[in-house]
Parts: C-alpha cells; sequence; structure tokens
C-alpha cells in the first residue's frame, strides 16, 4: 500500500481578511477518486490551488507524494501547439523519441483523436480539447489528477459522454483524482467519495462513500441515491439529509 | 467569412474605385482649375514614371530607402521585443520605464532630425537612427502590453510541465503573444514607412523622400507624383508581405478565436 497522495492536516486558507478554508483535514486514499462539491464561492478552487502547491496554507499541514497535474475549465492547452505537441509536452521526461512517439499514439487511440494529431486546438470541439487536455495531464507517470470543474463549458450532452469517457479512460490510466464541480450528478457519478463543502469559510459539510463500482451509469440507483443525498447536504432539496453528518457505514 | 463567390467582386470592386479615382483626377485636370505646372495629368504622371525608370534613378532611390527602412526596423524589433518581454514579465520595470516609453512614443521622431544631422551627418546614419526611434518605443510597449496579457493559466501550465527560464521564453511567452507581435509588426513597418520619407526630404542625399524634395525643387510635379505613386504602393506591398505571417499555421488561434 502506498502513502496517500494527499494528507491534510487542519488546513487554513485567508487571504487578506477573508477566510476561505477552515481547518481542512482530510486524507485522500492512493487510487481513490474524490469529488469536492459545494456552493459556488466557497474555495473548492482554493483547495485545488492548495493540492497543486499554487498556495500555501495559512495555518495547517499538507503532505504530498507523487506529482500531479491538473485539468483545467477550458483553454489549458497551448493554442500555438498541436494536438501532438501538447500531449508531447506531458511526455518531456520520456528522451527516447521513438518511446515518446509511440506514447502519444498510445494516448491518442485512448482518447479516440487518431487523425486529429496536426489539429491545433481551435480547430477541435471543446469536448475533444478536453480530451486533450486530459491525454497530456495523463502521459507520463504523474500520481494524481486535480480537475477544476473540467467539463463545466460543455454542452450537457457533450458533459454526460465526457464523464463516460472520463471512467472509461482511467480504467486503461488508474489515477488517484480530485474532481472540484458544482455539478452534483457528476460527482455521484464518477466519484467514489464525495466530499461536500460549507459556505465561505469552508469545512467538510460531510462526506459521503458510493462503494458501487465504477464506471457506472448517470441513472444507476446508488447515483440517483448520492445526487440526492448531495442536493440535501446542500440545502437544494428539501428533506432531511439521510445521513446526520458524517461518513456512510 | 468570404465565400467563393465572391473571389471576382473583391478584384472588380476596387479596380472600379481605382479607374474612378483616376478618371476624377483627369477630368479636374481637364477643367483647368489648377494650373499644368501645379496638377500633372494621370498620362503625364506615367510618361515621368517611364522616364525615371530608364534613368534608373528611382530604382536607386527606392533600394536606398527600402535599405534604411529595413535595418532600422530589424534594430527596433529586434531590441524591442527583448525588452518588452523582459517588462512585461516585471511589474516593478514596467512602473520605472513605463513613463519614459510614454513620453518617446509621443515625441514624433521628426523632431529628432536636426540632433540625427549633428550626430550621424546627412545619409544612412541619421535615416536609420530616425526609423529605429520611430520603431522602438511602439514595439517596446505593445510587446510589453502583450506579456502582461498572457493568460495565467500558461504560465500554471508552463511550470507544471517543466517548462523555466529560457525554455519557458521560447515555447510559452513568445508563442502567446506571436499574433499580436505580428499585428505589431504590421503597424510598426507602416509607420517606419512613413518616417522614412520624411526623415529624407531633410536630412537625406538620396532615397525617396530626397527624390520627392528633388522634383519639387526641379518644378517637376509629374514625377514627384510618380514617386508618390511609387511609395505608397511600396508601403501597400510591405504590408501585404507581413500579413503573410498570419498564415503561418501555429498563429492561426489568434486570428480566429
Amino acid at each position: 500500500m502506498k502513502d496517500s497522495p494527499f494528507r491534510l492536516n487542519g488546513v487554513s486558507v485567508s487571504f487578506g481578511a477573508v477566510e476561505v478554508l477552515r481547518h481542512l483535514s482530510m486524507d485522500i486514499n492512493h487510487g481513490e477518486f474524490v469529488a469536492v462539491v459545494g456552493p459556488s464561492g466557497c474555495g473548492k478552487t482554493t483547495l485545488l490551488n492548495v493540492l497543486s502547491g499554487h498556495i500555501r496554507p495559512s495555518s495547517g499541514t499538507l503532505q504530498r507524494t507523487g506529482g500531479e497535474r491538473m485539468v483545467y475549465q477550458q483553454d489549458g492547452l497551448f493554442p500555438w501547439q498541436t494536438v501532438w505537441q501538447n500531449i508531447a509536452l506531458g511526455l518531456r521526461e520520456v528522451k527516447d523519441p521513438a518511446e515518446r512517439d509511440s506514447q502519444i499514439r498510445e494516448l491518442l487511440g485512448l482518447i479516440r483523436l487518431e487523425g486529429f494529431e496536426q489539429h491545433y486546438p481551435h480547430q477541435l470541439s471543446g469536448g475533444m480539447r478536453q480530451r486533450v487536455e486530459l491525454a497530456r495531464a495523463l502521459a507520463g507517470n504523474s500520481e494524481t489528477l486535480l480537475m477544476d470543474e473540467p467539463f463545466s463549458s460543455l454542452d450537457y450532452l457533450t458533459r454526460i459522454r465526457m464523464r463516460q469517457e472520463l471512467a472509461r479512460i482511467l480504467q486503461h490510466r488508474p489515477r488517484t483524482v480530485v474532481l472540484v464541480t458544482h455539478d452534483i450528478e457528476e460527482a455521484a457519478q464518477l466519484a467514489d467519495r464525495v466530499i461536500v463543502l460549507t459556505e465561505r469559510p469552508s469545512q467538510v459539510r460531510c462526506e459521503l462513500s458510493i462503494s458501487e463500482p465504477r464506471p457506472r451509469g448517470l441513472t444507476h440507483p446508488e447515483v440517483i441515491r448520492a445526487a440526492d443525498r448531495i442536493l440535501k447536504e446542500l440545502g437544494i432539496q428539501d428533506g432531511a439529509p439521510s445521513l446526520a453528518n458524517g461518513k456512510e457505514a | 467569412m468570404e465565400t467563393r463567390s465572391g473571389k471576382l467582386p473583391s478584384i472588380l470592386l476596387p479596380a472600379a474605385v481605382f479607374a474612378g479615382g483616376v478618371a476624377l483626377w483627369a477630368l479636374i485636370w481637364k477643367s483647368g482649375v489648377f494650373p499644368p505646372s501645379a496638377l500633372p495629368s494621370p498620362l503625364g504622371v506615367i510618361r515621368a514614371f517611364g522616364e525615371e525608370l530608364r534613368n534608373g534613378r528611382m530604382i536607386n532611390d527606392l533600394s536606398t530607402s527600402l535599405y534604411r527602412v529595413t535595418v532600422g526596423f530589424l534594430l527596433a524589433v529586434l531590441s524591442g521585443v527583448p525588452l518588452g518581454t523582459w517588462m512585461g514579465q516585471k511589474l516593478k520595470a514596467r512602473t520605472a520605464f513605463l513613463p519614459l516609453l510614454n513620453f518617446f512614443r509621443n515625441l514624433s521622431p521628426l523632431a529628432w532630425i536636426p540632433f540625427a544631422i549633428l550626430w550621424f551627418g546627412v545619409g544612412d546614419l541619421a535615416a536609420i537612427f530616425l526609423i529605429f526611434l520611430s520603431g522602438f518605443f511602439p514595439v517596446v510597449l505593445a510587446t510589453m502590453a502583450a506579456v502582461a496579457g498572457i493568460p495565467a493559466v500558461y504560465s500554471r501550465v508552463a511550470e507544471t510541465y517543466g517548462l523555466h527560464g529560457f525554455e519557458k521564453v521560447v515555447h510559452v511567452t513568445l508563442p502567446a503573444i506571436m499574433p499580436q507581435i505580428i499585428t505589431m509588426l504590421r503597424v510598426t513597418a507602416g509607420l517606419c514607412w512613413l518616417v522614412v520619407v520624411a526623415a529624407e526630404m531633410i536630412a537625406g542625399r538620396d532615397g525617396l523622400g530626397f527624390a520627392v524634395m528633388d522634383s519639387r525643387n526641379g518644378l517637376r510635379m509629374d514625377m514627384l507624383a510618380a514617386e508618390m505613386v511609387l511609395i505608397g504602393g511600396i508601403g501597400v506591398i510591405l504590408d501585404r508581405v507581413l500579413v503573410r505571417l498570419t498564415k503561418i499555421p501555429s498563429v492561426r488561434w489568434g486570428y480566429e478565436r
């Protein structure tokens, strides 16, 4: 068993007088898919920036092991590079050109974009661009994928398709994933564990585990049950949360 | 988007406007509003053009002016882009230098002509110096603004994938501003072409600007008009050449979003 890629202990983050995160403690386990949901402006992206090392906690400790790569909302690809060159960026540590080429080709196959290697990002649809970005982040051997609302700029149908793609691709290239999203369905469909944050300053409101193995269908009863619980926790859907506060047994 | 059927009108329409302009000119000339010594006829200008081409003077003047503009422009770009890139990354450098740069940018390079002659004499050097001055400040400012406006996400991606220092400049910073750089090159080249004519009118013994002055002094308005046609035409060609840069595949994103 490997170490936890992330171990947060009482992490708080403030920007000036604004307290964004308050005493967050969590372990993220190797190979686990964790989704973080919460009201908008609650500090989800700040949490990702802490995990990626771009923001230092004001107090508390963070242990990180293994490299991590970020998938951005949109436009994270270099528009002046082709699909091929963008993916190659993720394989800079591979020195042997033949080996690198074969890995790029394999990734292109994985994201089903063979034939598009010489295209530039602006020549692709939003969903195709996010697949390329995913391939770039999955290239090489970094342990963790940090995803910042990666599908939020896509239309609804494309978004659903991209979820299935992500689940499928992760079967081939398993990673520890931290996904920040305000899409409750997305969290319920993709994650092993959903962390619901409170309003700012954010604390963990509750965590729920979804035991049904991935990939799961959007209308799987477990997914719907989980979505229902998240909605109740966020106070969007009427009815008391089915579990008071804390982990599912 | 231009359609295929728009191809023919895109040649015919400007040609018609051009022909109309020449006809209007001929009409005014014919009407005698201006004496013939003050307004040459279109035909007279074509004859003067032929005369200038035959005696080779026009080609000499043209190559002289083009040489000066090319050298001055390249010096401005090769020094201005690196400086602007540096300043774009350093807020302190911007704060320190911006007022000075703005001052010089708003100071007409033509005001430097007396000093240029004193320091470099009449000839190539003075003209190159003036062209450099006209190009340098706009290049620095445009590059700086472009670099300062690069989306932060590109820097983070560069960092994540291990691009640092010089590698980052070559693979991220410069490509990210290339579309703006190309636009800036076109504007600056046009500016330099305007300035070289003015500079040579005062600080030259050859070049197209000097030719304009020389024709005026010889009361050869037909030759002067022929030179004006050439100056304008070359300016358009320079821009057409530079606009080809926007066709490079790795910069298309900047024009299609």
